[in-house]
Order: C-alpha cells, then structure tokens, then sequence
C-alpha cells in the first residue's frame, strides 16, 4: 500500500504543483477522469512504417481499450518492436494514424509529443537506464525534469517507486551493480515515476532466466491490479504473453494475422499462428528460385 | 539459369580495349562523384549548424523562455573538459613554448636579434599555437569523450528513453556540453598562451641573457590586445566546432560496439580537420579585415 501520492497537475499551465495527499494507490486510478471511459486510450489506424524504402509494417490496425494489458507477439523481424517504437513516437510512420489520449501522434508537432510522452512510461529491453547516474537518480530525473516538486518530495517518490519494484534498498547503487533482472525493474520503477496513463514494455522477460523473467511477469500483474494502467507489452516469450494479456495480438511480416483474447489465439487454427504458437521451426527452403533470393536479399518480407 | 560470361582473349590489344570503356566510365562519372562527396560534405556541416544553433538556442535563448537550463549538467562537464585538463595542456604548451623560444632564437642568434626571441614566442603562441594546442588536446580527450558517451547512449538505448521521457537529447546532453565548451576551452587557452610564454621563458633567462621579469615585459611589449581577442575568438569557434562533431558522431551512432568506436574515431579526424580550416577561415579574416 502506498501511504501517500502526489497527484495534484494544473493542466492549464501544464505544471505540477507539490502536494502531498493521503491516498491508497488501490483506490485511486491514474487514468483522465474527464476522458471517456468507453474511448480506447490507443488506436492504431492502417499504421504503416519504412525504414528507407523498406516497408516494415504494412497497415497494422488496433485499439487499446483503458486499463487493458495488449501483449503484442510476434518472431524476429516480425516489426512489433518497430510498432512499439512507433508507439512512443521514436519513429515517424510513412502512412497511417497513431491515437493516443485523443492526439495523432504521426502528425504531432514536437510539443504535442511531448505531452502525450509525459503521460507514457516506456521500459526497454536492455532496461535503458542511464550509466552515469544511481538507480534512484534515474527513477527522479523525470521527477526533477518535468515537475517543481522539492527534493524531499521526490525522494520520497523515489523510494516509492523503487519499493514498488523491490528495489528499495537499491536507491545509491548504480546500474552496473544490478543484475539484469534488476535493471528491468528499475527501468519499471523510472516508467512508473511519473504516474503514466499508459505503459509500454519492450521484451521484459528476454535474455532472463526463467525465474527471474516469471518474477518481471509477476511485477506485470502487481502493477495491472494496483493500477488501472493500460499496458502494451511487446514479446515473444508465450508463456510470459499468456499469463499476463488481457488481449493479444500476433504480428508476422509487418501484418496482424491474430488478434483476440488469449482464449481466442490459443484456438486459432491459421498455420502462421499454429506455427507461432506451437513453436514449429520455418520449413527448409528448397525452391532454387527462392533459395537464391534469400541469399542475394532479395526475399520479400511481404506476402 | 545460366550465365555465359565472354571468353577473355589472350590477346593484348583486345584487353587494352575492354579497359578503356571502364577507364571513361570512371572518368566520366568523377564529376558525380565529386559533387555528391561535396553536397555529402556540406550536408555534414549544416547538420553540425543545425546541432550548434539549437544547443545555443537552449543555452542563452531558451532559459528566458521558460526552459530548464542544466547548470550542474554544464558544471560536471566544464570540470571534465577544463579543469582535468589543466595538466596536460600544461605541460604541452610549456614544452611548445620551449621549442618556439629554441627554433626562432636558432634563426635570431645568427641575424644578432636573439632579444627578439621573446616576441616571436608570445606572438605565435598566443594568436595561434595556444588556441590551436589546446583544442587539438581538447579533441582528444572531450570531442571524443563525447562522441563515445553519446554513442555509447544511443547504442544502449538511452538516448531513446530520454525521448519517450519527453527530454530533448540535444537539449539534455548536447546544450550542457556546448556551454561547458564555451567557457572552459577560451580559459584554457589563456592557461596555455602562458604557459608557453613561460616555456619561451625558461629559454629566454638559462640562454639568451633575459631576466623572468625583463622577459615577460619584453613579451607584454610584443603584445597588443587583438593578439589576445584573436586567439580568443578563435579558441571559442574552436569549441564550437568540437562540440557540434563529437555530438553529431555521437548521435549518429548505429547499433553495435564498433559503431561507437568508429564514431569516437570520425569525430576525432574531422574535429582536427575542421578546426584547421576554422582556423585558416578566420586568421585570413582576420588578416584582410585587420591587416595584421
């Protein structure tokens, strides 16, 4: 339980002003309670993406309705970590609209991005967090950024946060002293300082041992019950994508071939998503034609 | 599918034929060449203006519009770049100095003007050899520091956590750097200019018959105060110019290890090249302008 918050933002100067309220994190969500609740809190329209000529997503479309965790599955090289990207505006889509809280962030100006960005907390894959700085500095630089809220203040946040996550005894520690498991953790803790409307994570559980990976899988679940946040979670781990979706979607060559509730995929009979699922290696390639195309790279990713 | 590749005649003639096809293809497409290499080139440079004018926007512009400047940002930097270079640049411009003072007094003593060693070593240290000195020292040790720790950000990350934090990368860690540069590489500079007097004068009183104080007023004599702006102005371009490459190099960073060393290595050999031509630009400048 937290004992206090910080909850207070003047949105029409778009500051946060300091004070401190006695809350339970329990009962207080974090979404706008002045936005519609039936409104989906993300909405990808006919989103397409280019890295030079190469098209990686070829029209993806999806909502993410409020409070919902949508794990996005998908092989390497499928794109889903290109839609994540695109998500939080790291990259600009060649065509198509990306809605998030009411805003087309494909044609957002660099304030309005901005905006919407302080509302999103982002854990990367490799957790992202800054070498130079302890772990408790990462989880306030945020804090210190984008608020006027005194140094007590956001000490206090800070080990909130870190508490949140078990880190809390980790505050002086720098990056480099943590484990990997730990480093996503603390990544979580500097997504959460802000009090994001929407999370987004980018393979939590790749390159942890299975304890570890099931102990982030854990921390997922603890964040969706204590908070109302929507959540986007980009995997390939099925495990991991079965325990902790509301709704999954499978991505394959940059095109959602699946999407539903996990009941919905697990029944799913299209054999790219058998494949997926049922973990069945590519088929060897033995047409010439094709085989030569592979090797010069010239094989479409498109199909 | 198969392809038949033409039968390669023994024959002399014939080879000298088929090469000279290849030899006005390579000829004729030289002008291509050159012109994409020079728009690649000034493409380069106006990324490197466009990186310097928004980090001084942020810097002396935007802290009167409401945006956050870093000053322990640019502290922790000037510290880096200035003061834990103090000893280095020392020791160089005092050794510079030292070989100015022995190369011209090698010239003077032969025409009887050895008096006039302590002018030739104030002038050309403090209009060029310490400007210059200290940003090559400068180069290596920040202007790649910073191509290496962007590099190293972007490789692992972080400089897209700062984005999806809705902190600007330039603004967060290129602005701090760019002020750290402005302060700290004209100080150090005037650190180096005497320091290579003081070198000049090492020589000055154990050779050529001047005392410590009839040396340094021999060279406050020599002196006037454009040699010093000058060197200043020059020293502050100079910041400039390594600022702007090692944060370009660093940002454009591609995934992988190697792609920081390769940036760390691009921004030390063009920092050093276009501090020279920055330096050619405006001692030219400053020579048709001022005649001297």
């Amino acid at each position: 339980m937290i004992p206090f918050g910080v909850e207070i933002r003047n949105s029409k100067f778009d500051v946060w002003q300091p004070k401190l309220l006695q809350r339970v994190s329990n009962s207080l969500p974090m979404t706008d309670s002045v936005a519609d609740p039936g409104r989906p809190v993300i909405s990808v329209v006919n989103l397409r993406v280019s890295y030079g000529e190469r098209e990686v997503l070829h029209g993806v479309s999806f909502d993410v309705q409020r409070g919902e965790t949508l794990v996005i599955l998908g092989g390497s090289g499928s794109g889903k970590s290109t839609l994540l990207r695109t998500l939080v505006g790291l990259e600009r889509p060649s065509g198509g609209e990306v809605w998030i809280k009411g805003v087309n962030i494909a044609q957002a100006s660099d304030d309005e991005l901005d905006a919407i960005r302080k509302k999103l907390g982002v854990s990367f894959q490799g957790g992202a967090l800054f070498g130079s700085m302890t772990v408790g500095d990462n989880v306030a630089l945020p804090l210190r950024e984008h608020t006027r809220l005194e140094e007590s203040t956001i000490s206090i946040m800070v080990r909130i946060k870190l508490e949140q996550v078990g880190l809390a005894s980790f505050e002086d520690f720098m990056p480099a002293q943590l484990s990997g498991g730990m480093k996503k953790r603390a990544a979580v803790a500097r997504a959460l300082a802000m009090d994001p409307e929407i999370l987004f994570f980018d393979e939590p559980s790749a390159g942890l041992d299975p304890i570890i990976a099931a102990g982030i899988d854990q921390l997922i679940l603890e964040l969706k019950k204590a908070y109302s946040i929507s959540m986007v979670v980009v995997t390939h781990e099925l495990a991991s994508a079965f325990l902790i979706a509301d709704r999954m979607l499978l991505i394959d060559r940059g095109n959602v071939i699946a999407a539903g509730t996990k009941d919905e995929l697990a029944a799913s009979q299209n054999s790219r998503v058998r494949q997926f699922l049922d973990r069945v290696p590519e088929p060897q390639v033995e047409d010439e034609l094709n085989y030569l195309q592979m090797l010069t790279g010239e094989r479409e990713t498109r199909h | 599918m198969t392809v038949t590749a033409p039968r390669a005649s023994p024959h002399t003639k014939l080879r000298s034929k088929a090469e000279v096809p290849m030899k006005t293809e390579g000829i004729a497409a030289l002008p291509n060449r050159v012109g994409f290499e020079t728009l690649k080139g000034l493409a380069y440079v106006g990324g490197l203006a466009r990186l310097a004018g928004e980090s001084l926007y942020v810097t002396f512009v935007g802290p009167f519009r409401g945006q956050r400047l870093r000053p322990q940002r640019a502290f922790h930097q000037a510290m880096a770049v200035g003061v834990q270079a103090i000893p280095i640049v020392s020791l160089i411009s005092f050794f510079v100095g030292l070989i100015m003072a022995l190369q011209s007094a090698y010239e003077l003593r032969r025409l009887g003007a050895i008096q006039f060693v302590a002018n030739a070593v104030a002038i050309s240290i403090v209009r060029e050899l310490g400007p210059l000195i200290t940003a090559i020292i400068v180069i290596g040790r920040s202007g790649s520091a910073f191509a290496a720790e962007i590099g190293t950000m972007k490789v692992t990350e972080e400089v897209d956590a700062l984005e999806t934090m809705a902190l600007r990368p330039v603004s967060f860690l290129a602005a701090p750097k760019f002020l750290a540069m402005l302060v700290m590489v004209p100080c150090l500079t005037i650190w180096s200019d005497w320091m290579g007097i003081m070198g000049g004068c090492l020589f000055g009183v154990a050779g050529a018959n001047f005392t410590f104080a009839s040396y340094l007023r021999a060279t406050r004599d020599a002196l006037v105060l454009r040699d010093v702006s000058t060197g200043l102005v020059k020293s502050a371009l100079f910041a400039v110019v390594i600022t702007a490459v090692g944060c370009q190099e660093g940002f454009s960073t591609g995934a992988g290890a190697e792609e920081v060393g390769r940036s760390t290595t691009a921004a030390v050999v063009k920092s050093i090249f276009l501090v020279i031509a920055v330096d050619l630009v405006f001692t030219a400048l400053f020579y048709f302008t001022n005649g001297a």
